[in-house]
């Protein structure tokens, strides 16, 4: 990795009519990495890709890839491979052909037998060799994505653009092919940016996930700090399943279910304060003077969703491994305990 | 099962009275073509159909219309197919104008249009040429209406959007993407409205006849004028040749039958 990040978007600005998409975005990639764009609809995640694609003109701001400025420079100039959410595969042409398209043109021109070398090399990585020869109406969703993957990664593009390329697919294909797209980008060591709605997606591919409101990025992390220390109450509650708990705030701690907690940078630092809890932070323990109670239970394997009511009424969600829930059922009187583990906090106003 | 069975017994019916409708006049036509029509005949006769390759003009105004008719696919090919795709995509506001204008020659009654469009014919056929040919610019705007129809139809079927950015970000300029992505991807539609297109130019009299050009329609009327018989022969002969034409449009090959199909 050199000392300058290998795509860098600095200050973007993007306005369509009354909605600022983007309002101010930076956003540095390094060489190799998988970055994944977070957020919920409306944030400006797609329109930050796609002007790093070069199909969205911005009102301000600029664009470096490999030291070169591409801020102006045409999509077809650009060579970016891109994979988009609507299935995008050229109807006319066989699977085979679709993957060679890019190297037919100017831009990439390739000789005729590389081409077709190319092409049956990838098609191998996707694992859609025996498909060569058939139509995209031919493919499932699953295989038209992977095909349009294969496409993009042909021109040996500078950074791949993946703009929620899994949303289309039913669950279980979307599980394997998002694993089976991050196998592919850490062996050919392509530089990603990847936007999704699906925290889970992102969580588990992604280097680094941002997390994107407003046109901003509201915070930018590994996937494990993302979730254990969000820095704002937006991250905290967009990313994963957190139980607002009220507590006193002083001195960088909060005490909530008889337990102090540290709190995390940003949070409220004095007075009431909201603690956002994840429910595996949580334990519940059988007893019949506990003041709360089991509301319902849900198996899921490994692990066991239940969801308490607490004296005053509130319910809380609460994950633990399905060998120590083992025995609780509804209704039954359960105290609560959780985990030392810093929490973020929020202003209880 | 017998519910199955009065449906196809409706169907049958429909078919039945929309083939009778149709192909009622075709009969009538060739009965009439084959009556006897001079003293010389006696009883049925197929000598109005054995004369038409030697009525004059005739040759001629075909090969004509063909012409005019291969000019106007021209235009749509390079001036009306990119033209819509071009507004579809990159001026969506004009889409609504655009479908006004093109549906503009409907509106206006073909004897309009050729009053308006007179003095420009008399100025071509004085200073450039007298060739029939020239109708193929005022043909180009009457087919408008179908041509533009059966072309947004086949545009707003597939993603044009998406196809036309795959396209570019793997390096494709926008003509390549138009004529080497977007126009094959819609070509039924393309096809379907230059073949519309043809048959109208074929069957055009109002306009030709006025502005004195003789085209196909415009010599079949003349014969009709010496031979009732010969006329409805040729009317009869080239309604069947723009059919067969029309039948030979690829039937849409939408290859829908999927192969091979398994998760992911």
């Amino acid at each position: 990795m050199s000392d300058s990040p290998y795509v860098q978007l600095l200050d973007l600005a993007k306005q369509f009519g009354k909605v600022r998409a983007l309002d101010g975005l930076t956003l540095n990639i390094a060489q190799g990495e998988l970055v994944a764009l977070l957020g919920p609809s409306g944030c400006g995640k797609t329109t930050a890709l796609r002007s790093l694609a070069g199909l969205q003109e911005l009102d301000r701001g600029q664009m470096i890839v490999d030291g070169k400025d591409v801020t102006f420079q045409n999509a077809s100039k650009r060579g970016m491979g891109m994979v988009f959410q609507a299935y995008s595969l050229f109807p006319h042409m066989t699977a085979g052909e679709n993957v060679e398209y890019g190297l037919k043109l100017k831009a990439h021109k390739t000789a005729a037998d590389k081409r077709r070398a190319r092409s049956a090399e990838l098609l191998e990585i996707v694992g859609l060799s025996s498909h060569r020869n058939h139509y995209p109406h031919q493919l499932s969703g699953g295989q038209q994505q992977r095909i349009a993957l294969a496409r993009a990664l042909a021109i040996s593009p500078k950074v791949l653009l993946l703009d929620e390329p899994l949303s289309a697919l039913d669950a279980k294909v979307r599980t394997q092919l998002r694993e089976e797209i991050r196998r592919i980008q850490l062996e050919l060591g392509t530089t990603t940016l990847f936007v999704t709605h699906d925290q889970e997606e992102a969580l588990s591919i992604a280097d680094r996930v941002g997390v994107m409101r407003n046109g901003q990025l509201e915070q930018i992390a590994a996937p494990a700090e993302l979730y254990d220390r969000p820095s704002t109450s937006f991250v905290a509650e967009f990313v994963g399943l957190t139980n607002p708990i009220t507590g006193s705030v002083s001195g960088g701690s909060i005490s909530i279910l008889g337990k102090t907690l540290k709190t995390l940078p940003g949070s409220v630092t004095s007075g009431e304060g909201i603690a956002l809890v994840r429910p595996e932070s949580i334990r519940v323990k059988s007893s019949a003077s506990g003041t709360a109670r089991v509301f319902s239970t849900s198996f899921l394997g490994a692990s066991c969703r239940l969801m308490v009511t607490l004296s005053d009424g509130t319910r809380i969600t609460v994950q633990m491994p399905s060998s120590e829930s083992i025995g609780l059922t509804a209704g039954e009187s359960v105290e609560l305990s959780v985990l030392d583990m810093p929490v973020f906090v929020k202003s209880a106003a | 099962m017998k519910r199955t069975w009065k449906v196809q017994l409706w169907r049958r019916t429909i078919m039945g009275v929309v083939a009778l409708y149709l192909l009622l006049p075709l009969y009538s036509m060739f009965d009439f073509s084959t009556k006897p029509f001079g003293f010389a005949d006696n009883g049925r006769t197929l000598r109005a159909w054995k004369v038409i390759p030697s009525q004059p003009d005739l040759g001629v105004a075909i090969a004509r219309s063909l012409i005019t008719a291969g000019i106007v696919m021209l235009l749509i090919l390079v001036m009306i197919v990119p033209t819509v795709i071009w507004v579809q995509l990159k001026l969506p506001k004009l889409r609504r104008p655009l479908e006004l204008l093109c549906l503009l020659p409907l509106a206006i009654p073909a004897i309009v249009l050729v009053v308006g469009i007179a003095p420009l014919y008399r100025w071509i056929s004085i200073n450039l040429t007298e060739s029939p040919i020239t109708l193929a610019g005022v043909y180009s705007m009457l087919i408008l209406p179908y041509t533009y129809r059966s072309l947004s139809a086949a545009l707003d079927a597939v993603d044009i959007h998406t196809l036309a950015e795959a396209a570019q970000t793997l390096g494709a300029s926008t003509f390549r993407m138009i004529s080497g992505i977007i126009m094959p991807t819609i070509r039924t539609g393309i096809i379907n409205g230059s073949f519309i297109a043809i048959a109208l130019v074929l069957g055009e009299y109002t306009i030709s006849n006025i502005l004195n050009y003789k085209t196909i329609q415009v010599v079949i009327a003349q014969i009709g004028r010496s031979s009732g018989n010969v006329a409805v022969a040729v009317s009869l002969a080239s309604l069947i040749f723009v059919l067969v034409l029309l039948l030979l449009v690829p039937s849409a090959k939408r290859r829908q039958e999927v192969l091979d199909v398994d998760l992911a």
